[in-house]
């Protein structure tokens, strides 16, 4: 059942990141991608209707960690506590930017509002990366299940981590990258005409850097928390993983270059999470390991909430996704295909 | 008090009641939204969905605002009272996430069909959208209110050795008596919200001589919900809540009331000022006899005072609960007597014309805000000294490794963010005030585009 639940939470998560994911992205690149005032609208569009639906996962995400794992909820936001209120402040400024832009037509309110979006868009990035950093890098947990990081102490990693260090600033840069990616390619299919074509030129551009990136975090990755392969060893079928993850790298590569849009953004996504689907299998069945004593990691076991609840649990969750995903498959099959700007549209 | 502790509640109370000024309006207006577009679809007039427009306009800059200042609340459960939610997220947990897959992704989802999929659905589908987003947006609060119930009146829980509650009945949770008496008395608050909201909106193009055909909408629209709600407001749904806190509560009612002695044939206090030091009423203005009534159905019946109960388990701020709760019930007593006079004009025909009456309707709008708020803080004023009801008190919920210099640096955070939220809420909403319900010519939007 917690094994269950672990799985649940991670899809949940998975789903967060490939669809705000996209938005956040959108907003990396959105500078380079906009370059008149017409063109900014129309990328901004091809977000509007969804991306605060999306930003719901992250909600969703985090309540059901609150019901399924309560100890691992109460440890692990008290413990990020000043990046997660970072990352509150930064939801805010991103909503602000981009739902206040359009509202007034004014070249430097507009240039502001652009300007908060993007660097909203970037920061969130690399603080949700660094989370990830920080989770499989492991934290200075104390024998009650509880720890406190301050933002950083000397980069370095050790028995008494920072949230930032040379390992998470460069997770957080990895997920700069790949949503940068993520967010050109679904711009581009989206889109049509120069811009269409600036996208997938951001996108492609940054493909290499992401391909490196990926490399370089793997070995990081093995190199911080060699531990991460035991679950690997123990069930060789495991590295397809990263194999897939791979391979995706490669699908968007060459989707990109043939111009077919949507299959290279179907291949980001992937990559995506897969990247997500390799770190929680190398976690499993931690959920926030100590770098202080082993002893006292955050399991699935010791921070589950009671029997009941869990079975109970999962005849809402079930019912409750299958409508959610009725409506997002409804509502993206209505606004599918290209975004244009008509004289008479309402917003954005 | 524990200076961290202080800040831990600061911070809490300072963000939900941020908050809740959003969700009030949209739950509000949902469904007033619903009866316009019914009425566009009955009548078959753009007029009615002119205004649905208008008003699905002003609820999109509220709902994102709802949203960004939403998703801070669903955090602080971990981040500043991590303790709480270890020891309650086995049953709190399942209504939390419970909003967000059933209410809030219909919602979201629906909510951004409905404002920018109006060409692309007929007018049949662009009213199911609206329904969509009232069950999205009325679902919401009634998963956020049977977690309060359950944390003012728990049920349907076991303890474990370890001190933490874990669920034993899905249905005993959400079919929690206090859950619904809440909730039926938190919406009825929401809708007089959203109702004053269009009526004052329809007064002020009144008074203007602007758009006089939405605004006598707004105004019939607003006025004829405004009545019904304000009614249930304090019938049956006040009098259930006073029951369940005179049932499961009594402290609690001894302290919204300043009853500092028990005795029969307890007196209602209209105004006067508590004063906790001589343990009475400064300055009463009573109805004798009238609390025992009102509690029990009898005129001489008992009443517990707070002196009843051991002090520990006295609420700590008892002038603060006091006004709180007395200004709700004030202020609804008054929502009722404007909306009696509104509906009476309005019935006669003379209300379009009444510029005194239009003029009271647009400056009452913000005290249904003042009164939900004060509800609010009756209800968990009241709760106080606990966290959840009687099984853990407030001081054992908070976070213990978040030191109260963190706490006071994200709250001052939170403060000057929410400032400037403010500010361009107030903007955004005075430029939708400006354009006002009728479309623009084409040509001039082609000019702006």
């Amino acid at each position: 059942m917690e094994t269950l639940w672990f799985i649940l939470v991670a899809l949940m998560l998975t789903a967060y990141v490939v669809l705000d994911g996209f938005d956040i992205g959108v907003g990396i690149i959105y500078l380079l991608l906009g370059k008149t005032n017409r063109e900014r609208r129309l990328v901004l569009r091809t977000i509007g209707p969804v991306w605060d639906g999306n930003e719901v996962w992250l909600l969703a995400a985090g309540g059901t960690l609150c019901f399924a794992f309560p100890l691992l909820y109460a440890s692990s936001f008290s413990g990020f506590y000043l990046p997660l209120m970072m990352v509150l402040w930064l939801l805010i400024l991103r909503a602000v930017g981009i739902e206040f832009r359009t509202h007034i037509d004014n070249g430097v309110w507009q240039s502001f509002f652009d300007g908060v979006f993007f660097l909203s868009s970037v920061l969130l990035a690399v603080f949700f990366g660094a989370a990830l950093g920080n989770v499989i890098r492991g934290v200075p947990l104390a024998p009650d299940g509880y720890f406190f990081e301050p933002l950083w102490t000397n980069w370095k990693i050790g028995p008494h981590p920072g949230i930032l260090d040379w390992y998470t600033i460069g997770a957080g840069v990895v997920a700069l990258a790949a949503l940068g990616v993520h967010g050109g390619l679904y711009v581009a299919t989206k889109t049509e005409g120069p811009l269409n074509a600036r996208a997938r030129g951001i996108a492609t551009l940054l493909l290499p850097m992401l391909v490196l990136l990926t490399c370089a975090s793997l070995a990081a990755t093995l190199s911080v928390r060699p531990q991460v392969l035991d679950n690997y060893k123990a069930r060789p079928i495991s590295f397809l993983i990263p194999i897939f993850v791979f391979g995706c790298l490669g699908a968007m590569f060459w989707a990109a270059r043939k111009g077919k849009d949507k299959l290279a953004f179907a291949g980001s996504s992937l990559y995506l999470a897969g990247m997500l689907v390799g770190a929680a299998f190398g976690l499993y069945p931690n959920v926030m390991p100590a770098a202080t004593d082993p002893a006292y990691s955050l399991t699935i076991y010791n921070t589950a909430a009671g029997r009941h609840g869990l079975i109970v649990g999962l005849a809402w969750w079930s019912v409750g996704m299958i409508l959610a995903l009725g409506y997002f498959v409804f509502i993206y099959r209505k606004f599918r295909g290209k975004v244009r700007l008509e004289a008479a549209d309402e917003g954005y | 008090m524990d200076s961290a502790l202080l800040i831990h509640r600061l911070h809490f109370a300072f963000t939900i009641t941020f908050h809740y000024l959003f969700p009030q309006l949209t739950m509000g207006l949902a469904p007033l939204i619903v009866v316009l577009k019914t009425l566009a679809l009955r009548k078959n007039d753009e007029i009615y969905n002119q205004a649905a427009r208008f008003w699905a306009k002003i609820f999109g800059i509220n709902f994102v605002l709802g949203v960004v200042t939403g998703i801070p609340m669903e955090f602080q459960f971990g981040t500043n009272w991590s303790h709480f939610s270890r020891f309650a997220g086995g049953v709190i947990g399942q209504t939390l996430p419970l909003e967000g897959v059933f209410a809030f992704f219909l919602e979201s989802a629906f909510l951004g069909l409905f404002l920018y999929g109006e060409k692309r659905l007929s007018p049949k589908g662009h009213w199911w959208a609206a329904i969509a987003v009232f069950l999205g947006s009325w679902l919401s609060g009634f998963f956020i209110i049977a977690t309060n119930a359950w944390m003012q009146n728990p049920v349907a829980y076991t303890r474990t050795p370890d001190g933490s509650f874990q669920l034993s009945s899905f249905w005993g949770l959400v079919l929690n008596p206090w859950a619904w008496w809440q909730y039926a008395h938190n919406m009825s608050g929401a809708v007089i919200t959203g109702a004053f909201a269009m009526a004052a909106m329809g007064a002020f193009y009144l008074l203007c001589g602007r758009h006089q055909k939405h605004a006598r909408t707004f105004v019939k629209v607003g006025v004829v919900a405004g009545i019904i709600s304000s009614i249930l407001q304090v019938y049956p749904t006040g009098d259930g809540q006073g029951q369940m806190i005179a049932h499961h509560q009594p402290v609690t009612l001894a302290a919204m009331e300043a009853l500092f002695q028990s005795q029969p044939g307890a007196p209602l206090v209209l105004i006067g000022q508590p004063n906790t030091a001589a343990r009475n009423i400064d300055n009463p203005i009573v109805i004798p006899e009238m609390l025992s009534f009102l509690t029990y159905r009898r005129w001489r019946a008992q009443v517990q005072g707070l002196d009843a109960f051991p002090a520990e388990d006295w609420p700590q701020n008892i002038p603060l609960l006091y006004y709180s709760y007395h200004i709700m019930v004030g202020l609804g007593t008054i929502f009722i007597a404007i909306m009696v006079v509104a509906a009476f004009l309005l019935w006669r025909g003379k209300l379009f014309d009444a510029r005194w009456m239009l003029w009271v309707l647009l400056l009452s709008v913000p005290f249904p805000y003042i009164a939900n708020t004060a509800g609010w803080f009756t209800a968990e004023l009241g709760r106080q000294p606990w966290l959840v009801y009687g099984l853990l008190r407030t001081d054992e919920g908070y976070s213990r490794t978040v030191s109260a210099s963190n706490g006071l640096f994200t709250l001052l955070g939170f403060m000057g963010m929410y400032t400037v939220l403010g500010i361009l809420f107030l903007f955004l909403v005075r430029r939708e005030i400006e354009h006002g319900p009728e479309p623009v010519p084409a040509a001039l939007e082609a000019h702006t585009g």
